[in-house]
């Protein structure tokens, strides 16, 4: 029985072993051919052209924690969702389709409730959201001043 | 069992006279070893025209461009300026390769290797054509999605390694920017999963047939909204104008490759249009027919029965034409993602939010509904197929 055969996954490992002979080779021919005059301005990070003013790893902003929780929960339905779409097909041909339309449609339902959510939480706004809510913070300080 | 080039080359007589007569000289069993070499040698044409396919890629973009902006472009190395690519990538392994005092060297070296091996491991399952394709795996579809994330992971590894302000905003918009539109990617794609019962690019593409009606591009309403779907969310993800905002220069100096320079920023380059040609080829496959050829030109019976053309040339020339016919549309729908580029304003980092979670989302879940339905309602035949068993069944009642 060949439903494992591994063989066809063997192009995966040459072509991405030929990526890095690539790169590895292209800089290793390279290091003969190219010049090698380091300096310490060369090396800076380009900062337009001042000095640079301390590390650029800062923390990010949140909207980037939302943006990757909300691309998480999407893609791993669009995951799930996989399987059921190949067997559609099939079912429908043995005339269980409905079956399949119908779990089809509440999954989609489930995700397109979350996706309403997020749209009304102001989740998916890239920049109402947070500036309304300093904007009302800022406002409610003033009236007590 | 998953075809593949070795198991189109195995069918040819040298092929297992070779595999007997190495089985004879080593002692064991050496089919999957000139399976290796096959592969071996089948993934160096594909990964050299695929770099070649890059080099040109550069070049047209610059030649169009030119175009529509009534300019020349390069003209100077070569008939037509055509050499350009060749004289740019011995200046780049000229350069001189600075990595930056306050960089994480490891990251910083890694880097294009993600981007790169991502977008090579994409062609391994790129339908060229039935017989020369690398592997028809049993999950491409799902194998591609998977891969193709890789190259985010390096885009955004390139602009957090170089510790520089302008890297790391790029790294951060190119991240999150290739995460949000997977989502309407990936859905357009169940679409025609489902329609295709399969995840397996032949199948998908055996589905379709030669002539436009027989695509998916216009098997019914739904698809037809999906393609465009998926063609915009592709654009973004292979960071293509209006959606290069990992790289806007206006504001970003260049994005997440600021700080690379030869040939470091050379395969972040050859990467990307790699990437932009296999993105074009995914749309051909799934939805404009993949490699079918008008008519059953291409077909085996037709060639060898009809027209007597002896066994293995007819092989060969059925091959041919599929390469043809799927080169044909990819280069056509690349022409369009430059003609694109050139064309719009970029987006804002906001807008390309809104378009993505608020449009192409909602759009394409509303694409997957319908889908199921049509499958549902009308067994996942065509809008055609079904208009002509309407006219069969009108013209028969009366």
């Amino acid at each position: 029985m060949t439903a494992y055969n591994l063989n066809a996954y063997m192009p995966v490992i040459i072509l991405v072993g030929f990526a890095i002979i690539m790169i590895v080779g292209a800089l290793i021919v390279g290091r003969f051919i190219r010049p090698h005059n380091p300096s310490d301005l060369k090396e800076t990070v380009y900062e337009c052209g001042e000095a640079p003013m301390g590390v650029a790893w800062s923390n990010f902003h949140v909207r980037f924690y939302v943006l990757a929780l909300v691309f998480i929960i999407f893609d791993v339905e669009g995951a799930l969702m996989f399987p059921v779409a190949v067997i559609f097909r099939k079912f429908n041909e043995i005339g269980s389709g409905s079956a399949v339309f119908v779990s089809l449609l509440l999954f989609i339902g489930v995700l397109l409730a979350g996706l309403v959510y997020c749209w009304s939480k102001g989740d998916l706004d890239w920049v109402k959201s947070y500036t309304q809510q300093s904007f009302n913070e800022e406002r409610d300080e003033k009236k007590l001043a | 069992m998953n075809s593949s080039v070795v198991s189109f080359f195995a069918e040819a007589p040298p092929y297992q006279m070779a595999v007997a007569k190495l089985t004879e000289i080593l002692g064991f069993d050496s089919s999957v070893l000139m399976a290796f070499v096959t592969f071996f040698l089948a993934s160096f044409v594909v990964v050299n025209v695929m770099a070649l396919v890059g080099g040109l890629g550069t070049y047209a973009e610059r030649k169009i461009s030119a175009d529509l902006q009534m300019r020349l472009g390069p003209n100077r190395v070569g008939p037509f300026g055509l050499l350009q690519f060749l004289a740019d990538g011995v200046k780049m392994i000229l350069k001189e390769d600075i990595i930056p005092r306050d960089a994480d060297r490891f990251l910083f070296i890694i880097a294009p290797l993600f981007c790169l091996g991502g977008v090579f491991a994409t062609l391994a399952v790129l339908p060229f054509s039935s017989g020369f394709t690398l592997t028809h795996l049993n999950i491409g579809v799902f194998y591609l999605l998977g891969v193709s994330s890789l190259v985010g992971v390096g885009i955004f590894l390139g602009g957090f390694s170089s510790n520089s302000k302008w890297s790391m905003l790029g790294g951060m918009r190119g991240a999150s920017q290739i995460i949000s539109y997977e989502v309407p990617v990936t859905l357009s794609i169940i679409t025609i999963v489902i329609l295709s019962g399969s995840l397996a690019f032949d199948k998908v593409i055996g589905i379709q047939g030669g002539l436009p009606h027989q695509w998916f591009f216009l098997h019914n309403p739904f698809t037809l909204i999906s393609f465009f779907v998926f063609f915009i969310s592709a654009l973004a993800e292979t960071n293509r104008a209006p959606f290069d905002l990992p790289e806007a220069e206006s504001e970003l100096v260049s994005g997440y490759h600021t700080e690379y320079t030869g040939m470091r920023f050379a395969f972040f380059a050859l990467a990307e249009y790699i990437e932009v040609f296999v993105v074009c080829g995914v749309a051909v496959a799934l939805y404009l027919g993949g490699y079918q050829v008008p008519f059953h030109l291409s077909e085996l019976h037709f060639l060898h029965d009809t027209l007597g053309v002896p066994m293995a040339p007819a092989r060969m020339l059925g091959q041919i034409l599929e390469i043809g016919s799927f080169v044909t549309k990819t280069i056509a729908l690349y022409y369009v993602v430059i003609w694109i580029r050139w064309t719009l304003p970029r987006l804002r980092v906001d807008q390309l939010m809104t378009l993505c979670w608020k449009y192409l989302t909602p759009i394409s879940l509303f694409n997957l509904v319908g889908a199921a339905f049509w499958m549902w309602a009308f067994k996942g035949e065509s809008v055609w197929t079904l208009l002509a068993n309407l006219t069969n069944s009108v013209g028969g009642g009366h």
